[in-house]
C-alpha cells in the first residue's frame, strides 16, 4: 500500500505559481473589457439626497453607470434541508443610497479605461445628507448615545406573543443605564444589559471558595484581514450564464452566495477560482462586491474588471471584531479555578452581526475547564466597515481577554504557568459550553491538550527559559510566556467525487477553495490511498465550476480537513466496494475476499488491474459508472456526477459516519520576548508551537498554519488595529503602513512547531482542523512574554504598542484610556 | 484622547457641516481616494493635452525579449507588464511601495515595479518571474527551492519574494538564513508563512550554488 497521509509531497499547482503562470482573478482578460471604479461615501453615515450622472454619461469611453437602486433584491436562501432563511433586507449590499460607514460604494462606472472611470465619477454631482453616527460601541451604548441607524445599534427580534414563531431580525435600540457605567473612568468595563446570558454549576460557592478572585478588564482592536490579493472580480456574460473570476474561499458554495446575490438560478452561475490571495475568513463565499462588475456587464454588454484597490479593500474587504471583556476569575491555592465570570462586549459594522462575542465563552470553558462558569455578551453596531469572520472568529478575542488573567494569577499563587495551564487543561470528551435543552453539557470528540503542553516544554525548554525570564540585563528584560489555545475544527456531511478511469488514474474532483492551505489537494490523498495508487497516478481538478464538482464544504473554521478526509473516505469505500462486486463478477469468488492494493484488486492468485475495473464498470454500468448515483447525496453532487457518468468506476458518496462530539483543536505556544525598558521597544526572540488535531495529514501544510497562524496572531499583540477620526467618524488607518502586518523580520527566524499526531477516535481518518487554533496561541504567548518580562498590569489591551509599554513603565501603571474603541 | 473628550463624542455627529467634516479630512490627513491605481489602457489618451509632451511608443528589454509598447508618460512598470505584456505573474498588492508583491529585476536590482515609471526603464534590462526559467522549463535554483521545501501558501506574494531573493543572491551568494531573510524583508507574506519561505528561498541560494543535500 502506498502511504499517502502523513507524507509530505508537491501539490499540484505549485509549478504554475513559482513561474507566474497561475491565474487570480486580475490576471485574467477577456476581449473588450471595461474597467469599473467605484464612488465612496465620504462620511460614516448619510443619505444621498440626490445624484447627477448627466456629466458623467456624456463623457466619451463612459459606458455604463449603476447605481444601487439597480440592484436586483437579494434571494432568500434555501438550506440543504429545505428550510428557507429570509434575505436580510437591512443587511450589506454592493452598493448603498445609504452608507453606513465612510468607504462604503454607494455607484459605480464601467468604462474604457480607469482613468475614464475615475473622471466620470468626479464629474458626478452626489447631494448627500449627513446623518447621526457613532464609531464607538461604549459611547453608543449610553443612555443617550447615538446609534449607527435611525433604527437603532443592535440586532434582535420583537418580542411576539408566546406559541406564535419568532419575528424577522431587526435592528432595534439597546442602551445601558448611566448606572452601568460608574466605574466606567477606573478603567472597569461596564456591565449592563447583555443579548446573550448563560451559566452552569455555583458561580457564588465558587467565587467564596476562591484562595484568589480577580477582576480584570481588557479591550483588543478591530483589525483588517490584510489579504494580499484585494477583491477585485472580472465578470461577463455568455447568453444567460454569468461568468466571474473572483477570488474565495470555497468554489461550489461561492456560486450559491452569487445565485442569491444577483437572483439567478444556480446552474447559471460559472466561477472561476483557481488561485486566491488570501482568505483568512473574510471571503468565505465570495465578496458581494463581485455583483458590481457582473452587472455592469450586462448593463454594458462587455465583460467588466474591478480591481479593489489597497484602501477600498480596508474599507470593503472585512474587520476581525474588536472586543472589550471584563473577566472575574476565581482559583483555589493549587491554581484550579473555581469560577470564571465573562462579559464580551464585541463591536459590529451596522450590517450583519458577527457571532465573535457570543461565541467566545464556549472556548473558555472548554479550555480551562472551569467547575463553574457565566458568560454574557452583547454586540453592538456602529458606523464602521462590515465585520467579517477572521481566522479563529470569537475564540482568539474571548481568549486574548481571558489568557492574562489565568497568567496574572499563576504569579500571584506562585505556580508554573506550563503546570497551571496543565492543570486546568481538558481532557479527552471534555465538556464546554452551557446545558442544551436537554439540559446536559455538549462534549466535544476528543482532547490531547495536556499532551501538547507537555512536548511544547520540552521543545521550547521551558524550564531553561522561565529561570531566565523576568531577569534583567542592561536596559533589557527577557520573558517567557505560554498559552493554550482551541477552536472548532470540522463539519460533517459533505460529498466525495472521483473516476477511475480505463487509463488507470484517479481523476479527482475537488469543490474546496485553493487559498493557500493546500486542503485543496491534501484531503484526497486519503482516498487515493485507499486506492492503492501513487499521487503521481491522480489528477486532481480544482476552480472551475463549469467542470463538474461535488458538494463541498467552505474553507473556513478549519472544517475542510476533518470534513473533507470523511468525505474522500466515503467516496474511496464505495470505489472500493464496487472494485471488490466486480473483481468477484469477472474472476469468481465473493467481493468480501478480494483487497484493493498497489492499482489492482486481489485475492489470492486471482487480480485485476484498476484500469481493468474501470473498463468492467463503463460496461456493467448502473452505480458501478455513476448512471444510479445515491440518493443520500447533495444535488450539487448528483449533477457533478451525472456529467461524469460512463466514464470509469465512480467513487460517489456521502459522509454518513458518526460522530459522538463536537470537533475541537487546541494549540500551545511559547514565546520568548527582549523588552528594552528604555524605550519601549519588544522583540519576539523565539516561538515554538505544538498542535493537538488529530492524524496529520501533510506535515509541511500543517507546519504552515500553525506557525503561520501563530504568526497572524501575532500580529493583533504587535501592531494591527484600526484607527478611526473619533469626531469625524473616518478611518485613519487604510493602509498597510498604518496597521502594519509582521514582516519576516518581526518575527523569530528559527521558530518550531511539533504535533501531538493522536488520531481522533471520533472521525475514520482521525484528521481534524488546525486552521485557527494557532492564532491566540501565538497572540498570547507573545502578550504572556511581555508580562512575564514587566510585570502585571503594565498593559490592558492589546496590541500592545511600544508607547503605551513606555507611558506605563514611566509612571507606573497603565496610562492609555482602555476603553475607546479604533485608538 | 481623555475620558471627557470619549464623553462628548455622542453630541458630535449632527453637528457636522460638510465643510467641517471635510477640513477635519484634510487636517487628519486621510481621505477616500479613488485617484489611485488607475489603468489606462491609451484609446483615449491622444484627445486630452498633455504638457512636457514623452514619446509614447517605446522600446523595452523584458526578459531578454526587445518590446514595443505603447506607453502613457504616468504609466508604471507594474501596469506596463501586466496590461501591455501580458506578464500577470507580477502581482499588484497594494500599488503603492508597501508589500513588495510586484517586485521585478531593473538591470538586476529588485525594484517595486509599481513605484518606477516605465519610461524610466528604457535602456535598462528589466526580468519577471515569467523569464526566470530557461527556455526549455527548467527552473532557476531559487524556483527550485521553492518546490522543493513546497514554500508559500497563497502565494499572491511568491512572485515578489522569488524576484528580491534572485536580486539580492547576485550580491550575495552565500547568504545566512539572517541575511536572506533581511535582503527579502521589502517584501510582505500575509499568510504569514515566513519560515517554510525562509526555507525555501535559502534552500534555493544553496542550489544557485550548486550546494547538494545528502
Amino acid at each position: 500500500m502506498k502511504k499517502l497521509v502523513g507524507e509530505n509531497y508537491t501539490t499540484p499547482d505549485l509549478l504554475a505559481k513559482v513561474t507566474g503562470k497561475a491565474r487570480y482573478a486580475e490576471d485574467f482578460r477577456a476581449d473588450g473589457m471595461l474597467f469599473a471604479k467605484l464612488l465612496l461615501s465620504p462620511l460614516p453615515h448619510a443619505r444621498i439626497r440626490s445624484v447627477d450622472t448627466s456629466a458623467a454619461e456624456a463623457m466619451p469611453g463612459v459606458r455604463a453607470i449603476l447605481r444601487a437602486s439597480e440592484l436586483p433584491a437579494p434571494a432568500d436562501t434555501v438550506t440543504d434541508l429545505g428550510e428557507t432563511i429570509r434575505a436580510n433586507p437591512m443587511g450589506e449590499r454592493a452598493l448603498t443610497d445609504e452608507p453606513v460607514y465612510a468607504g462604503e460604494p454607494v455607484l459605480a462606472v464601467a468604462a474604457v479605461d480607469e482613468e475614464t472611470a475615475v473622471a466620470a465619477l468626479e464629474a458626478i454631482q452626489v447631494d448627500w445628507e449627513p446623518l447621526p453616527f457613532v464609531v464607538d460601541p461604549l459611547v453608543s451604548l449610553r443612555p443617550d448615545g447615538p446609534s449607527p441607524r435611525a433604527e437603532g445599534n443592535t440586532w434582535g427580534r420583537a418580542p411576539v406573543e408566546s406559541g406564535k414563531p419568532p419575528g424577522p431580525l431587526t435592528v432595534m435600540p439597546l442602551k445601558w443605564k448611566a448606572e452601568d457605567f460608574a466605574d466606567y473612568d477606573q478603567g472597569k468595563m461596564p456591565m449592563g444589559e447583555p443579548q446573550i446570558d448563560w451559566n452552569y454549576g455555583d458561580l457564588e460557592a465558587g467565587f467564596k471558595n476562591a484562595a484568589l478572585v480577580l477582576d480584570e478588564t481588557f479591550s483588543m482592536a478591530n483589525n483588517q484581514h490584510h489579504v494580499l490579493e484585494p477583491r477585485t472580480a472580472l465578470a461577463y456574460w455568455r447568453g444567460d450564464k454569468l461568468h466571474v473570476h473572483t477570488g474565495t474561499q470555497s468554489a461550489v458554495q461561492t456560486v450559491a452566495s452569487i445565485s442569491r446575490w444577483m437572483n439567478i438560478p444556480l446552474e447559471k452561475v460559472v466561477l472561476i477560482t483557481e488561485y486566491t490571495g488570501g482568505g483568512f475568513g473574510s471571503r468565505a463565499t465570495g465578496a458581494v462586491i463581485c455583483m458590481v462588475p457582473a452587472i455592469l456587464a450586462k448593463k454594458a454588454n462587455a465583460p467588466v474588471m474591478l480591481r479593489i484597490t489597497r484602501e477600498e479593500e480596508q474599507y470593503i474587504g472585512g474587520i476581525r471584531p474588536g472586543m472589550h471583556g471584563r473577566v472575574k476569575a476565581g482559583f483555589a491555592k493549587d491554581g484550579r479555578l473555581t469560577a470564571l465570570d465573562l462579559f464580551l462586549i464585541g463591536e459590529n459594522s451596522a450590517y450583519e452581526a458577527q457571532g465573535d462575542a457570543n461565541s467566545g465563552g464556549r472556548f473558555i470553558s472548554l479550555l480551562y475547564q472551569p467547575p463553574a462558569m457565566r458568560s454574557r455578551s452583547i454586540t453592538v453596531l456602529t458606523n464602521t466597515p462590515p465585520r467579517r469572520a477572521q481566522s479563529q472568529p470569537g475564540g482568539l478575542q474571548a481568549i486574548m481577554i481571558v489568557e492574562p488573567v489565568i497568567a496574572k494569577a499563576a504569579r500571584q499563587l506562585g505556580i508554573d504557568q506550563v503546570e497551571m495551564r496543565r492543570l486546568n487543561a481538558p481532557e479527552g470528551k471534555a465538556l464546554w459550553g452551557p446545558a442544551g435543552r436537554d439540559g446536559k453539557r455538549g462534549y466535544i470528540t476528543s482532547a490531547f491538550l495536556k499532551e501538547a503542553l507537555d512536548k511544547g516544554a520540552e521543545l521550547f525548554d521551558w524550564k531553561t527559559r522561565q529561570a531566565r525570564s523576568g531577569k534583567r540585563t542592561g536596559s533589557t528584560v527577557r520573558g517567557s510566556g505560554v498559552a493554550v489555545s482551541s477552536f472548532v475544527a470540522g463539519s460533517t456531511g459533505f460529498d466525495g467525487l472521483f473516476v477511475i478511469k480505463p487509463d488507470g488514474k484517479m481523476y479527482v474532483k475537488s469543490g474546496v477553495g485553493n487559498l493557500g492551505t493546500e486542503s485543496v489537494f491534501d484531503v484526497h490523498r486519503v482516498a487515493a490511498e485507499m486506492m492503492g495508487l501513487r499521487w503521481d497516478q491522480v489528477e486532481v481538478a480544482w476552480g472551475d465550476t463549469s467542470h463538474p464538482l461535488p458538494w463541498t464544504c467552505v474553507s473556513g473554521g478549519s472544517q475542510t480537513t476533518h470534513a473533507m478526509t470523511r468525505a474522500a473516505h466515503a467516496a474511496a469505500s464505495d470505489a472500493i466496494a464496487k472494485a471488490q462486486e466486480i473483481a468477484a463478477q469477472t474472476l469468481g469468488g465473493s467481493p468480501a475476499s478480494y483487497r484493493v492494493a498497489d492499482g489492482r484488486v486481489s485475492a489470492g492468485g486471482r487480480s485485476m488491474s484498476l484500469a481493468d475495473v474501470a473498463k468492467k464498470a463503463i460496461e456493467l454500468g448502473g452505480k458501478y459508472d455513476g448512471h444510479t448515483l445515491p440518493e443520500n447525496i447533495n444535488k450539487v453532487t448528483t449533477t457533478a456526477a451525472t456529467a461524469l457518468a460512463g466514464e470509469g468506476l465512480m467513487g460517489v458518496a456521502r459522509d454518513t459516519y458518526p460522530r459522538d462530539g463536537t470537533t475541537v483543536s487546541f494549540v500551545a505556544g511559547f514565546a520568548e520576548v527582549e523588552v528594552d525598558v528604555e524605550t519601549g521597544n519588544y522583540k519576539v526572540l523565539d516561538y515554538t508551537a505544538v498542535g493537538d488535531s488529530g492524524t496529520i495529514i501533510h506535515p509541511r501544510a500543517y507546519g504552515a498554519q500553525v506557525l503561520g497562524r501563530s504568526v497572524l496572531g501575532m500580529s493583533h499583540t504587535l501592531a494591527l488595529k484600526t484607527v478611526y477620526d473619533q469626531h469625524y467618524g473616518v478611518a485613519l488607518a487604510t493602509r498597510l503602513h498604518q496597521s502594519r502586518p509582521p514582516t519576516i523580520l518581526d518575527v523569530p527566524r528559527n521558530m518550531k512547531w511539533d504535533a501531538v499526531n493522536l488520531p481522533d477516535p471520533e472521525t475514520p481518518v482521525g484528521a481534524r482542523g488546525i486552521g485557527e487554533p494557532p492564532v491566540a496561541a501565538g497572540a498570547c504567548a507573545v502578550m504572556n512574554a511581555i508580562a512575564a518580562a514587566l510585570g502585571d498590569d503594565v498593559f490592558k489591551r492589546a496590541p500592545v504598542t511600544l508607547d503605551s509599554l513606555l507611558m506605563a513603565l514611566e509612571h507606573g501603571r497603565p496610562m492609555q484610556e482602555p476603553l475607546t474603541a479604533h485608538i | 484622547m481623555s475620558h471627557d473628550d470619549a464623553h462628548r463624542l455622542h453630541d458630535v455627529p449632527a453637528s457636522v457641516s460638510r465643510r467641517n467634516f471635510i477640513k477635519g479630512v484634510i487636517a487628519g490627513g486621510a481621505g477616500v481616494s479613488t485617484a489611485a491605481y488607475l489603468f489606462r489602457s491609451g484609446t483615449l489618451v491622444s484627445g486630452q493635452a498633455r504638457t512636457g509632451a514623452v514619446e509614447r511608443l517605446i522600446t523595452l528589454t523584458v526578459n531578454g525579449q526587445t518590446r514595443r509598447v505603447d506607453v502613457a508618460p504616468q504609466e508604471t512598470l507594474a501596469n506596463t507588464l501586466r496590461y501591455k505584456l501580458g506578464l500577470t505573474g507580477t502581482k499588484l498588492g497594494c500599488d503603492r511601495a508597501e508589500c513588495g508583491a510586484c517586485t521585478v529585476l531593473v538591470d538586476d536590482v529588485p525594484r517595486y515595479s509599481c513605484s518606477v515609471l516605465t519610461h524610466s526603464v528604457r535602456t535598462k534590462k528589466v526580468q519577471t518571474i515569467e523569464g526566470l526559467a530557461d527556455p526549455d522549463g527548467t527552473l532557476h535554483p531559487v524556483q527550485a527551492g521553492v518546490v522543493l521545501e513546497q514554500g508559500f501558501q497563497c502565494a499572491f506574494c511568491m512572485s515578489g519574494f522569488i524576484m528580491a531573493t534572485v536580486g539580492y543572491l547576485k550580491k550575495h551568494p552565500s547568504p545566512t538564513r539572517e541575511e536572506l531573510a533581511h535582503g527579502v524583508s521589502g517584501n510582505l507574506c500575509r499568510c504569514q508563512d515566513y519560515d517554510k519561505i525562509l526555507t525555501a528561498l535559502h534552500r534555493g541560494s544553496e542550489l544557485a550554488r550548486g550546494v547538494t543535500r545528502g
